[in-house]
């Protein structure tokens, strides 16, 4: 018992961990420029095709190709958003842009699903298939890489947000960009910058979920949502909730999954979703004198 | 000049409308070309693809050119029974599909109104009991194939205990509920029921359930992207098996998208393109070349599903009659001495029930390797 309750925390702590790369994407965005991503998901879904490109066309093995999908998910999915969608659309207020974005998660998936197929695509995994014996508890190792990884990232962004000069201007750019623009910040740039990390991210977040989801068209569906979700009860306003959110959603999934029912496991997400929202809405770790969602 | 312009115009019109006119044939492909069955319904859909083209290329069934229309249910019913009723419209001589066995439930009763045969994809146990006398099945029910497994399971694997993972649609519940009749029959336990959604892409948590059973065999029920997610999780968990299955977790999709993972995996399949049959085997050839993949049970379904209307039309009909098509079919057996491409001698019971002879299978090093040929349930 105490064995399969630890394998199910480091399942749903890896997969959390991915919510909660694609989670800290969502706050960044809103809180440097009031962007609410709604194609977030499809952002996560499309680096895992552009790597399958770059292998399958190119002939590229597998690390340079996702370098290459890299630097393309950095171009497309983050400075042209911005330039093509986003600038022109916010001008025009928040629900504007997300409707705009829910346009674009219908056409980047069904461009996809048009130029490589409905089908599912094979992805290599990232780690060989073994086990780890911790307390009796077998754990995978593509779980444990995929922790790693997650949280290896995760530090490193928290320690470039508080430790660097660039950090601390997206920070303050955050929290109030007209002081931010009075001290001298060039705003604009920081903005950017948030875009390019948000598109780091996903595409960390393609690498390390796809070995599971396989390549598919609709792996954003679920991904987006769950990642939307677990920044609202985390805190849409704190990067630290979005990892906090991610991270409960990840375990609460496996959990209910496990005792309770597979058909009932995106129900207690929901669930814990309008108890944050009724009781807490500013979420676990968000505060309530800044922006609330 | 003019009036040459205008000659040849004319004569360009008459040409027109004359193709336009020429007899052709109607056959509407139904199916799931999108959604989470897309990898069955794109082989089924190619192998049918690939039989028109080589009948239309002999000249057509009975001199009439086929013409193929594609609709899509995006594995979803309610569209499958908007995209079936665009297909009835049409007023088409047969319809083939839809594959998966919630769609062919959800679209049944509008092509037995409109009298039109149908020839499905669907493995649900209860599709022939549903008394539509249009129906036919192009592979196993699981009440034909169930029985072969759980012979296998008490026989070859000499399990006593199994752990269940299925999908939660009327395939798996079908597959479900017939194993466990038949488990039980043979006094073999099913100590873990581990039921799934369709399009799940996380199976962390029910591996953890399937080992914590720790049975002498897994069995494994589900479509082929999930068989492949479900086996991938499995190797990583390093949960060990037996693996068996039926055949869309021994099929050619599920053995590219798992991998290494799905090395070792056992089971019953109905058809399959790796069957030790020279037919079988150089329609796999053509349909590699002319779709650069290999082909899986579902492109064999589509395949030999035309060529059994084009025989039962020419050589027991001799007219294009719905309802004399649906009656011939009823107790008939076609050979491939009769027409080739059926490739294996294949029987249709009066309930539209399909017999052929079946296979005991294993994955080999990401190759389906055939152990064992199974006769049909007739003989």
């Amino acid at each position: 018992m105490l064995a399969d309750i630890l394998q199910l925390l480091v399942a749903g702590l890896a997969t959390g961990a991915i919510y909660a790369l694609v989670a800290i994407g969502f706050t960044l965005l809103w809180q440097t420029s009031q962007t609410i991503n709604f194609a977030q998901g499809e952002f996560v879904m499309l680096p895992a095709f552009f790597i399958l490109i770059a292998r399958g066309h190119f002939g590229l093995s597998f690390w340079p190709a996702v370098a290459v999908a890299a630097v393309v998910s950095v171009v497309v999915l983050g400075l042209l958003f911005k330039w093509l969608m986003v600038d022109p659309m916010i001008r025009h207020g928040v629900l504007p842009l997300v409707i705009a974005t829910i346009g674009l998660a219908i056409l980047m998936k069904e461009a996809v699903r048009e130029f490589y197929g409905a089908e599912a695509q094979p992805f290599p995994p990232l780690a060989v298939d073994a086990n780890v014996t911790v307390l009796g508890a077998s754990f995978s190792l593509q779980s444990l890489v995929v922790l790693a990884i997650s949280i290896a990232a995760v530090v490193a962004l928290q320690l470039f947000l508080a430790r660097t000069r660039t950090g601390r201007c997206m920070q303050a750019t955050a929290q109030n960009p007209t002081v931010a623009r009075l001290l001298g910040i060039p705003v604009e740039r920081m903005i950017l910058y948030t875009f390019v990390i948000n598109a780091a991210l996903v595409t960390l977040a393609s690498v390390l979920i796809t070995p599971i989801y396989l390549a598919k068209f609709t792996n954003g569906e679920w991904l987006g949502l769950y990642a939307f979700i677990a920044a609202i009860v985390g805190g849409f306003n704190q990067v630290r909730g979005a990892i906090v959110g991610g991270l409960l959603l990840g375990i609460v999934d496996n959990f209910a999954a496990a005792y309770i029912s597979s058909q009932y496991r995106l129900a207690l997400p929901l669930l814990i979703l309008i108890l944050v929202i009724l009781f807490r809405p500013q979420g676990l770790l968000g505060r309530i004198e800044e922006r609330t969602v | 000049m003019g009036k040459m312009r205008f000659g040849l115009a004319l004569a360009a019109l008459m040409l027109a409308g004359s193709v336009a006119s020429a007899a052709e044939v109607k056959l509407a492909y139904v199916g799931e070309i999108s959604g989470s069955l897309a990898v069955s319904g794109g082989n089924f859909r190619d192998g049918i693809i690939l039989a028109v083209e080589e009948i239309n290329a002999r000249g057509g069934i009975m001199g009439e050119k086929i013409a193929l229309s594609q609709l899509d249910t995006q594995t979803n019913p309610g569209v499958a029974r908007s995209q079936m009723q665009k297909a009835i419209d049409s007023d088409p001589y047969a319809v083939l599909g839809p594959i998966f066995s919630g769609n062919v439930k959800a679209t049944m009763p509008l092509l037995k109104q409109a009298e039109i045969p149908h020839f499905v994809g669907g493995e649900a146990g209860e599709l022939t009991s549903l008394g539509d006398n249009y129906l036919f099945r192009t592979s196993f029910g699981q009440q034909i194939g169930m029985p072969k497994i759980a012979n296998f399971i008490r026989d070859e694997i000499k399990a006593k205990t199994i752990a269940l993972i299925w999908v939660n649609n009327d395939f798996g519940k079908g597959g479900r509920d017939n194993l466990m009749k038949e488990m039980a029959a043979r006094g073999i336990k099913i100590i873990a029921d581990v039921s799934t959604e369709s399009g799940q892409v996380d199976f962390a948590a029910d591996v953890v359930k399937l080992k914590a059973a720790n049975a002498d065999a897994v069995f494994v029920y589900s479509n082929e992207e999930e068989c492949a997610r479900i086996m991938r999780e499995a190797r990583k968990q390093g949960l060990k098996g037996p693996f068996i299955g039926d055949t869309t977790l021994l099929s050619q999709k599920t053995i590219e998208l798992a991998g290494d993972a799905a090395n070792g995996v056992m089971g019953h399949v109905g058809l399959t393109a790796d069957a030790p049959i020279p037919a079988v085997t150089e329609f796999t050839a053509r349909f590699q070349k002319r779709f650069n993949y290999k082909p899986d049970h579902n492109g064999l379904k589509g395949y030999t599903a035309v060529y059994a209307i084009k025989y039962v039309t020419e050589n027991k009909l001799k007219k294009f009659d719905r309802k004399a098509l649906a009656q011939a079919f009823h107790g008939l057996t076609i050979t491939p001495k009769d027409e080739p491409n059926i490739l294996i001698e294949t029987t249709w019971d009066d309930k539209g029930e399909i017999d052929r002879i079946s296979f005991l299978a294993e994955v080999v090093n990401g190759q389906q390797k055939i152990t064992k040929i199974l006769p049909k349930l007739a003989k």
